[in-house]
């Protein structure tokens, strides 16, 4: 019999093992996440009906009331590997617990082994068990870093919306070149349309976050990056910068309006004609530093005043180097 | 014209004389001082302050120093805390806390400043100081001079952040200071330069030290002693030591590039010319990440000491716990960019980087297994100490895990720069690093100064501390999943404050925790004749340091001691053999104090001050006199002595008595008492 196992065992090949302990572990993972999610209302929804600025009727934990596919996917990442490193931490403590009071000087009659310091049936265990749970945590990040990089276009049918964001002395502008529009503290989008973040900055360091979307991405003077979000549920969420940036940095927050796509063409239109002009002028009386900027909407907005801004800053070297860049791009072509 | 030549950019409108706080706050530190100062005059000891301590070569002594460093920079580190949490409890919808941002942004910038750098460093490496040269049985460090200027670098840095709080003011732009923020463009003022120069100056003095018990180590060890019976603390300061000198020089260069941008108008950082503010954000954490675990693993050093003396027991895994050690050193360097993933490096080099964090997770996960099996059919001891260690496991599993979670890419997007954040670092860095020091502080006192700490105030300085750390930052963690960012001078959402007030909460318990170990250490002095300790292995434990008296005689050993096996002093005790060495003795080669350490200290105070204002003839006057100083102390002959075996003799006939720390040790007790 023992020789049978012996074979059994060597005949199952080296990766069969992880992948197969793999999809054990990540089985139990899943399990937990499921039982969390079921548990996770009970203790989320305390603050619905609070007084709330820019995130009214939401669940206050951000983070766990994801109200598009990159937050929801977020989160569920964040549960899975919480799941997974509580296998290894709930013995932990629970250990130290035990032993801490097992092994009391007072117990006389629990076992004393002063020179016992060495074992390496433990020794193995200590060093596989937590390598095989960051082997199979690898994988996970592997994987998920690469579907949630923030330049990568959503998968959709619709066309996705581009925005321009530019962070500023302490507001937030947001450019939208096809439409010809832009908006000061104010974010709206349509519903179930992807929406193509291209972010500077025309000041310091900055980071553009919507909790409740997803995603988070720095803002730099002269470089653009870029964060592609989904919204799938209207309503009102709050945006904000979390990248300290100087006197006015509390109060550069943004309201994001997800609503639907009718309501956001009519949006449009009524900005169109109700808004002022982002003019050279007001552009530059846009630049000097204000705190807690009210929402503004301008009617127009310059052409290539993104690029402008970019240029601004752009570094000389580098702007040559992504010329020469994007002209090798085109040859591979 | 010759104001600006005389004073630089320094005026009297750079003291802040119209903010109380700041006013009330320069008044008190001012009023301790003075007192501490008249104190010492009352009592007539200037003279052997200078002549034993302040010009000390001695390792113990400059260890202690460093020590009363820490815990003074400590008491101003946490009143910052404590400013913060009470600004931020009341600085929701029309609150507006009692801190105006200027002060605000000040405040949390010099925080982690301090607690880096003035508070963490300083006290392991005023550990290391003490411990260091006792476990490896040696006589003093490689280069006792140098120790002596390190600490004065680092105590003139020190000085130089104190000295913002009066006449200008400290950084606003937080402790890791990223450009352009920190440009002259957006912080014109002295802040900043505040803020780079105590960094620059500091870390020179510990890159220093880092290169000086490195060569310690490796060359001073007692015959015997090979790699593998190194003691297990000193085995993380070996591989500390090798951390800061990789990573303190990567600092020098990002601050001296910093500073030519400031001062002369480059543009490594800026934009455009080829500059790049990227640039900073990655060679500052090629600096921070392995500085994280320059302050981690000596506490890990200690947590294996302590571990193993109070089960009463070996202590599991040593081997492991050297590879490990090493192990974390290495992946230490390929890990700084899980602090920036979302500056938009893509999804390979994030993957990359979030994986290698994880990987440090195997290492770091088994030193604390092996604490666990040392404990494991162990006796164990509920010292102080021991509270401090079995309070960190705990602790700690909860910060690596918020840890591993932060290095997944796509989870950092949404945790990076959020409360969570904040609640991870410091649970990383209040168990992991200060509850070590604590652990080892009240571990080795009795070794300092012959006579233990009193264990009720200290019990309840742990149960304050640790019950205080889970109030302050549990809410963090929580604040996180809100997506509240860190350093917000004002918010509007009720939801939030409950909890902030959890944590203010939180810091108020830790604040009567401080209080209960400044009473441990009041009641202990008071009640030293009953805590004293005569045999100098207080605690039956297993390394050489224990094997002479509490406190040790100044040259450490009478004999070089030979070393067996790895827990030395086990080795002597279970043979019966002699703890100590018996006559005849031979005469000791010794190094001479100087006072050189402390003028290049002083000098290095004014130079900074001078730069920082940019009084440039000052800059000039200070810089010759460094290098005067320098150059004398290269040309004096007369640096060392030797102790005649006679001497020797009566030394160690008279026991600790005689080596006089004891009383000294005492009188500058008080002083932190009081301070």
């Amino acid at each position: 019999m023992p020789q049978t196992c012996i074979r059994k065992s060597l005949q199952t090949s080296p990766p069969q093992i992880i992948s197969r302990t793999r999809n054990y572990i990540l089985e139990i993972a899943n399990a937990m996440k499921k039982l969390w999610i079921k548990l996770l209302p009970l203790f989320l929804y305390p603050g619905l009906g609070y007084a709330c600025e820019g995130d009214c009727g939401n669940s206050p934990w951000a983070l766990m009331d994801p109200k598009g596919p990159i937050a929801a996917d977020e989160m569920h990442l964040i549960l899975t590997a919480f799941g997974l490193m509580l296998i290894v931490v709930i013995p932990v403590i629970i250990m130290t617990f035990a032993f801490a009071w097992k092994y009391r000087a007072g117990n006389k009659e629990a076992s004393y082994t002063p020179k016992w310091d060495n074992s390496h049936t433990i020794e193995a265990i200590v060093w596989t068990i937590p390598a095989i749970i960051v082997l199979i945590l690898s994988i996970l990040v592997w994987n998920s870093t690469h579907a949630l990089t923030p330049e990568k276009p959503l998968t959709s049918a619709t066309k996705p919306l581009v925005v321009e964001v530019v962070a500023m002395d302490w507001k937030w502008l947001f450019i939208y070149p096809e439409q010809g529009v832009a908006t000061v503290n104010k974010l709206v989008i349509p519903t179930g349309t992807p929406v193509t973040f291209h972010i500077t900055s025309d000041s310091v360091m900055t980071s553009f976050f919507i909790p409740r979307l997803g995603g988070q991405i720095y803002a730099m003077a002269g470089m653009q990056t870029q964060l592609n979000l989904l919204a799938d549920k209207a309503g009102t969420y709050r945006g904000l910068n979390t990248q300290f940036s100087g006197e006015g940095f509390s109060g550069m927050n943004f309201e994001v309006d997800a609503t639907s796509p009718e309501a956001f063409q009519s949006w449009l239109q009524e900005t169109k004609t109700v808004g002022q002009n982002l003019d050279n002028n007001r552009f530059k009386k846009l630049e000097e530093p204000t705190e807690n900027e009210k929402p503004a909407y301008y009617a127009s907005v310059e052409s290539g005043l993104f690029q402008n801004i970019l240029q601004k800053y752009a570094m000389r070297q580098m702007s040559a180097s992504n010329e020469n860049h994007a002209r090798m791009m085109q040859a591979q072509k | 014209m010759f104001e600006s030549a005389l004073f630089g950019k320094l005026t009297l409108s750079a003291i802040p004389y119209t903010n109380p706080i700041i006013m009330g706050a320069v008044g008190g530190a001012a009023l301790i001082g003075l007192l501490v100062m008249g104190w010492i005059t009352q009592q007539g000891q200037w003279g052997y302050l200078w002549r034993e301590w302040l010009t000390s070569v001695d390792h113990k002594r400059i260890g202690v120093m460093y020590i009363i460093l820490a815990v003074v920079m400590m008491l101003r580190g946490f009143s910052d805390a404590i400013m913060m949490r009470i600004h931020q409890a009341y600085a929701e919808g029309l609150g507006q806390g009692f801190l105006p941002p200027e002060h605000y942004n000040q405040i949390f910038s010099a925080h982690g400043t301090i607690m880096i750098i003035f508070v963490a460093m300083p006290f392991f490496i005023g550990l290391m100081n003490y411990v260091v040269p006792l476990q490896i049985g040696a006589r003093d460090v490689a280069y006792p001079f140098l120790n002596s200027v390190s600490f004065w670098l680092t105590a003139a840095s020190a000085a130089l952040v104190m000295v913002s709080l009066a006449v200008g003011d400290f950084s606003q732009a937080g402790w890791s200071g990223y450009p352009p923020l920190s440009e002259m463009q957006y912080s014109p003022g002295s802040g900043v330069d505040y803020w780079m120069w105590s960094l620059q100056l500091g870390g020179i003095g510990t890159l220093l030290t880092g290169i000086n018990f490195f060569v310690t180590i490796i060359k001073m060890r007692a015959p015997g002693m090979s790699y593998m019976k190194i003691p297990v603390f000193t085995w993380t300061i070996l591989v500390t030591t090798v951390l800061i000198m990789l990573s303190f020089p990567v600092l020098t260069v990002t601050l001296f590039l910093l500073t030519l941008d400031r001062y002369l108008d480059m543009h490594f950082f800026t934009g455009g010319m080829g500059g790049n503010q990227m640039m900073f954000t990655n060679l500052f954490w090629v600096w921070g990440h392995p500085e994280v675990y320059i302050v981690i693993l000596p506490a890990f050093g200690i947590y294996s000491e302590v571990v193993s003396t109070f089960s009463q027991k070996r202590l599991f895994g040593y081997a492991s716990m050297v590879y490990a050690s090493i192990a974390i050193a290495f992946l230490s360097f390929i890990v700084w960019l899980h602090h920036f993933f979302t500056m938009g490096a893509g999804a390979d080099v994030n993957a990359f980087f979030g994986i290698a964090t994880m990987i440090i997770a195997v290492p770091t996960g088994v030193k604390i297994f092996n604490w666990l099996f040392t404990m494991y059919r162990g006796r164990i001891q509920f010292t102080t100490p021991m509270l401090w260690s079995i309070g960190f496991i705990i602790t700690f599993s909860i910060g690596g895990m918020t840890g591993v979670l932060l290095s997944v890419p796509g989870a950092d997007f949404v945790l990076h720069n959020t409360e969570f954040l904040v609640a991870h670092f410091h649970n990383m860095l209040i168990p992991g690093a200060l509850f070590g020091y604590f652990a080892g502080y009240s571990f080795w006192f009795p070794k300092m100064f012959g006579f233990r700490l009193d264990e009720k105030w200290g019990r309840r300085a742990f149960w304050s501390w640790l019950g205080g750390f889970y109030l302050a930052f549990m809410p963090l963690y929580a604040l996180g999943f809100m997506g509240m960012p860190r350093r917000l001078v004002h918010y509007d959402n009720p939801i939030w404050q409950p909890y902030l007030l959890v944590a203010l909460a939180g810091t108020v318990l830790i604040s009567y925790g401080i209080f209960c170990q400044v009473a441990q250490l009041y009641v202990s002095i008071k009640n030293r004749a009953a805590l004293r300790d005569t045999t100098g292995d207080i605690w039956n434990s297993h390394s050489l340091e224990w094997s002479v008296t509490s406190p040790p005689p100044f040259y450490n050993f009478a004999k070089v001691p030979y070393v067996e096996s790895l827990d030395a002093l086990s080795y002597k005790k279970e043979h019966g053999m002699p703890i100590r060495a018996e006559a005849p003795y031979s005469p000791i080669h010794m190094p001479r104090n100087s006072g050189v350490g402390v003028a290049i200290g002083a000098f290095t105070f004014i130079f900074g001050f001078a730069i920082v204002w940019h009084i440039w003839w000052m800059v000039i006057a200070s810089t010759l006199a460094i290098l005067v100083s320098v150059v004398m102390r290269a040309n004096d002959e007369d640096v060392d002595y030797m102790l005649s075996a006679e001497e020797v003799a009566r030394i160690e006939k008279n026991g600790a008595q005689a080596s006089a720390s004891a009383s000294s040790g005492i009188s500058h007790h008080d002083m932190i008492t009081q301070g």
